[in-house]
């Protein structure tokens, strides 16, 4: 009796505490999370920690250890730049997901999709989330775009990211409508027909642009090879790099425009 | 942008206050000549120097002449010894008013080497400001594509079939404003033409646009112009979504219902 003087709450919470503080004090514990870690034992809540956070984190190569105050009002960014990133990132994601389910050849596409939806698991949720992360994307770095016009941030010294941005809006559409045709239903196939007639319209080398782009002179298991190849490596490879540059030059023109 | 603590900034505040009271009476005294003028930039430097320590050197400076002199004909006389010996008694050579054995080498006025001028910013912290907005933000919208997912799917119709056009063929809803355009004009000009000129110009904006001001007030051209743009394609794919039928002829969706697949 004289053991078990504690209540079996309190004996549980300090077990607990025990637990959290041993695991926080290994080795192993403080290898992984460098000093100033929120994660770290003993974390206090003081400005040099605020600052360590960042400084001795990998967060570090996107944000600086101090912003602006007016830069994370919401009302200001509303956040457009950062859904654009996030759904980029999402789609990244459940991407990989769908990659494991998905041949792109004519006689297979559509019936992957199709087993894809009936007999894999969550298969259906994810495909969803990936078809309407891609919408939200394109509506997010459009507005993106619009809202960094109206502050009129893309005056010097913010030219050039401007730049840099505008080409992301393009390589979102391009990757939109690569990922468009993969299905392989009769939406994707006649959705595609009518974008890339217009594309061969292009003056001059209309009608080489258009063959480069079909890998043939019409719609077919070539085109869907070489889409999917641009869906799932060209264009995420070449957007991450400009997105790099695209972060790194917003700090390098000091931080986000105004206020205004 | 540097960043000056509030506190240094402070302290070198007071600091130049006290030096300014230290050396108004000193900068008076000298300046009584008229040819001042071409002195000025050298007394006002001078200035600087608390007037104890300039009083210090002058006499080190004077008693080092001395020593130098008289110590010369003894070291000729008895060798490096003796005169060390006979030295030794007398205070060191360097030695101030006061008997301290410090110099002063220099003084660096405040400005030469940082600059105080800059303006501190207002800035916060990125944690946890920052980083707590875009947790946020980012959980609200995965939460948001989650749920729509669960209860919206993604549209899958029937396998490719070249032989079966659908009445209406329409492209992405992006390029919805393109497809509307084809009906007014040359395909070259409504794929490729105006599209490419809209980007180009797009890309251009912060090279044609001169105006340095980011005020609302100061860009009404501007903020007009491309709220008339963004309007534009705005209207142009609205109306390709919705108000076009079989046949791409127009309609209206609630007596034809929609035609239109995300």
């Amino acid at each position: 009796m004289a053991k078990n003087k504690l209540p079996v709450s309190q004996q549980l919470q300090k077990k607990t505490t025990d637990l959290i503080d041993s695991t926080q004090g290994s080795q192993a514990w403080s290898s992984i999370f460098r000093p100033g870690s929120i994660f770290r034992k003993g974390y206090s809540d003081s400005p040099r920690n605020r600052s360590y956070v960042i400084m001795n984190s990998v967060l570090y190569h996107l944000h600086p250890v101090k912003v602006k105050r007016h830069a994370v009002k919401v009302s200001y960014t509303l956040c457009l730049g950062g859904i654009s990133f996030f759904t980029f990132i999402l789609l990244t994601v459940t991407g990989i997901f769908l990659m494991f389910f998905y041949r792109p050849t004519a006689a297979q596409a559509w019936d992957d999709i199709f087993q894809l939806q009936s007999a894999v698991t969550f298969g259906l949720l994810v495909r969803n989330m990936h078809r309407w992360a891609a919408h939200l994307m394109v509506l997010s770095v459009f507005l993106h775009m619009a809202r960094v016009f109206y502050h009129g941030a893309y005056k010097a010294p913010r030219e050039f990211n401007w730049v840099i941005g505008v080409m992301l809006l393009q390589f979102t559409l391009l990757l939109s409508f690569t990922g468009y045709l993969l299905p392989w239903d009769q939406l994707a196939l006649w959705a595609v027909t009518v974008g890339t007639n217009m594309m061969g319209y292009t003056p001059v080398f209309g009608e080489q642009v258009r063959f480069v782009l079909l890998g043939g002179v019409e719609i077919g298991t070539d085109t869907l090879l070489r889409w999917y190849v641009l869906h799932v490596l060209f264009l995420p490879f070449v957007t991450v790099i400009f997105m790099a540059i695209h972060f790194w030059r917003v700090r390098k023109d000091g931080g986000i425009s105004g206020p205004l | 942008m540097t960043e000056i603590p509030e506190h240094l900034r402070k302290r070198a505040e007071e600091a130049r206050q006290k030096a300014a009271a230290e050396s108004a009476p000193v900068e008076s005294a000298p300046v009584e000549s008229a040819d001042a003028a071409s002195d000025a930039p050298l007394s006002a430097a001078a200035s600087k120097i608390p007037a104890h320590l300039l009083e210090r050197s002058k006499a080190a400076k004077s008693k080092a002449d001395g020593g130098a002199v008289e110590a010369a004909p003894a070291a000729a006389a008895a060798g490096g010894v003796a005169t060390a010996v006979a030295a030794a008694p007398v205070a060191p050579v360097a030695t101030g008013p006061g008997g301290h054995t410090q110099r002063l080498l220099t003084v660096v006025k405040s400005g030469s080497i940082q600059d105080v001028k800059a303006v501190p910013q207002d800035k916060v912290h990125t944690w946890p400001h920052l980083l707590v907005v875009e947790f946020v933000c980012c959980l609200f919208v995965l939460a948001f594509i989650l749920i729509f997912s669960v209860f919206v799917n993604a549209p899958l119709l029937e396998l490719a079939n070249f032989n079966q056009t659908p009445n209406p063929s329409k492209a992405p809803w992006y390029f919805l404003g393109l497809q509307e355009l084809l009906t007014m004009f040359h395909p070259m000009v409504a794929g490729v033409t105006i599209p490419g000129m809209g980007m180009f110009l797009l890309i251009l904006a912060p090279y044609i646009d001169r105006n340095p001001s980011m005020k609302p007030e100061d860009r009404k051209f501007a903020i007009s112009l491309q709220t008339v743009h963004l309007m534009y394609w705005a209207t142009l794919v609205m109306i390709g979504s919705f108000f076009r039928g079989p046949g791409f002829n127009f309609i209206m969706p609630w007596n034809d219902g929609l035609f239109f697949e995300f």
